[in-house]
């Protein structure tokens, strides 16, 4: 599904984060380029700048310099609501922790997720079948407490593509779930990527969730330090 | 939980508003209605005397009823002592129980009748149910005298405890003397030119036709009650503010990952804000509801335990204006838990726990 055109843009990205009277720098001058299409692993250990790089692609943060191009907009500049606008449609996350509704119903928080993006409740057909594949078409009608993990980070996989987002974000989306629901997660991703040409970016510790991949980049001190083909 | 107790927090103001603005209309409705209840055209009260106060002590000579009665169109004049036994709202009037019942058609007796003995009191249905008495009942009134009840009228006319004049003048030291006199005509469309007349004829006296009662027993007429009214609409407004000022902050502190998540999905900031004062409303809109029906429960319990001293009137047009009051205050309050929660930043508040 790789077409070829970056959907991804970073050059000489820095995030600085003021902590008291401290700078700390979180990326030190990264760069990055990632096709549309594209299933792309971020491994690094803790404290790398893997989460700060995908808050800064999913606009939840401004960068301090650098250029960041994402889906044909300019982050660097970009305004608030310039990147709340992109979060409804361009970027979606998945959390490790699946960052569900708590006193919403599963249909709900999909439903939620279409509301803020100013469509219709009502989901296409195609998405129907998705829910199939993710296999919560029945469970729709629950809290995400009467909910296991595994059918939570699929609910919240599906409330990341309601809206057909040109890019998928995960971070870490396999960190709360045992080995079975793992490989049904990941699964589901790499087939909404082959089967949707879904682009995903994926930030994991697990060498085998990163295999998944069809690259793996390798983050140290806020840089990307290796990269790595499947 | 948190939002049951908002409510109901939101609720007592909207309670205290409502009963106190039915308290008011109804103890004006009901003292209106005594007093059209005597059936006179014209009240003569002394100088000075006010309607918003109680009528107290007895300035006019008796005299001046048979001087009343002697004018043109005056068919019957009728003076009373009135004493007050508890505020504005209850006190004990002297007639003459024959003159009175000529001029407004009697008392309609529950149970019993007019005073016989000099220690014979008659109490109305309300006053009987606050004390409850029966007729024979005894009950200690005007100091330490103890009186018997020799009957319970309807209420509606006059006062709720009535005693013969001559007796309430002895027991006040008044003989000879009236607080008011009612006049009756021969033709009420003669007030006008009548009460002229009698202005001109003894001008150190008040004089009050039917027509103007209306607007005598209304909130105006009490000096300061309006504003009481308005300082206790006041503290409605700031307690409904502060109510829901602090539940909405506890709620944004509670749901800081909620906002956080619901940015993640491209919330606005103004969509954060819409939400929280949009709750904060709802929760002004159910105070409003419940202290509505708890008003309900202020006027049964008025009406069961002090039935004669305090009337309770259930204003319905006040139910809007006190609504709007509380959500004025719960919007306010709301307003800024609201800006605080659009402020969170989005990372930090998906790493809250």
């Amino acid at each position: 599904m790789n077409n070829g055109r970056p959907i991804i843009e970073v050059r000489g990205l820095t995030k600085v984060y003021r902590v008291g009277k401290v700078d700390v720098p979180a990326l030190r001058g990264l760069d990055l380029e990632v096709k549309a299409g594209e299933f792309v692993s971020i491994v690094g250990p803790s404290g790398s700048g893997k989460s700060t790089l995908f808050h800064i692609i999913g606009g939840l943060t401004p960068p301090t310099s650098g250029r960041v191009r994402v889906a044909d907009r300019e982050l660097s500049e970009a305004s608030e609501a310039d990147r709340t606008r992109l979060r409804k449609r361009t970027v979606a996350f998945v959390f490790q922790k699946f960052n569900l509704l708590p006193n919403l119903t599963a249909r709900d928080n999909i439903a939620v997720a279409r509301y803020l993006a100013g469509m219709d409740r009502k989901t296409d057909p195609e998405f129907e079948q998705v829910l199939k594949l993710l296999g919560i078409a029945h469970r729709l009608d629950h809290r995400p407490n009467a909910l296991s993990g595994g059918e939570q980070q699929r609910v919240a996989l599906a409330r990341a593509i309601v809206n057909r987002p040109a890019i998928l974000l995960a971070d870490e989306p396999t960190g709360n779930l045992d080995t079975e629901n793992s490989q049904a997660v990941l699964g589901i991703m790499r087939d909404l990527n082959e089967r949707l040409g879904q682009t995903v970016l994926m930030i994991t510790h697990n060498p085998e969730a990163a295999a998944y991949a069809h690259r793996t980049l390798h983050m140290r001190d806020g840089r990307v330090v290796d990269e790595q083909a499947a | 939980m948190r939002a049951l107790l908002s409510t109901l927090l939101i609720a007592v103001p909207v309670t205290l508003i409502l009963t106190l603005v039915g308290m008011t209309r109804g103890i004006l409705a009901d003292s209106e209605e005594r007093a059209r209840g005597i059936g006179a055209d014209i009240w003569v009260r002394p100088e000075g005397s006010s309607f918003g106060t109680s009528l107290s002590g007895a300035p006019i000579p008796e005299g001046m009823v048979k001087y009343f009665e002697m004018q043109p169109h005056v068919k019957l004049a009728l003076g009373s002592v009135v004493q007050p036994i508890q505020g504005v709202t209850l006190g004990v009037s002297g007639v003459d129980l024959d003159k009175f019942s000529q001029m407004s058609g009697g008392l309609q007796y529950l149970e019993g009748g007019p005073p016989r003995g000099p220690d014979d009191i008659i109490v109305d249905q309300y006053y009987a149910a606050q004390e409850k008495l029966r007729v024979g009942s005894t009950i200690k009134l005007l100091g330490d005298h103890r009186w018997r009840v020799s009957g319970i009228f309807v209420s509606g006319k006059l006062a709720r405890i009535i005693l013969p004049i001559r007796r309430l003048q002895e027991l006040i030291s008044a003989p000879g003397k009236v607080t008011q006199i009612f006049l009756k005509l021969d033709d009420p469309k003669e007030t006008g030119a009548v009460m002229g007349e009698l202005k001109m004829r003894v001008p150190n006296l008040q004089y009050y036709s039917m027509a103007d009662l209306t607007s005598l027993y209304s909130v105006n007429t009490y000096a300061g009650l309006s504003a009481f009214i308005t300082v206790i609409v006041g503290i409605g407004v700031v307690i409904g503010f502060f109510v829901v000022c602090l539940s909405m902050y506890m709620a944004v502190l509670q749901r800081t990952r909620e906002i956080g998540i619901l940015k993640s999905l491209g919330a606005s900031n103004g969509f954060v804000v819409r939400i929280i004062l949009l709750e904060g409303l709802l929760l002004g809109l159910g105070g409003t509801i419940i202290g509505i029906g708890l008003s309900f429960g202020s006027w049964w319990l008025i009406r069961t335990l002090v039935p004669a001293s305090v009337q309770m009137a259930i204003v319905t047009e006040w139910w809007p204006i006190a609504g709007a009051i509380t959500l004025v205050g719960a919007g306010l309050g709301a307003l800024y838990p609201g800006l605080n929660a659009a402020r969170h930043d989005p990372i930090e508040a998906l790493a809250y726990e």
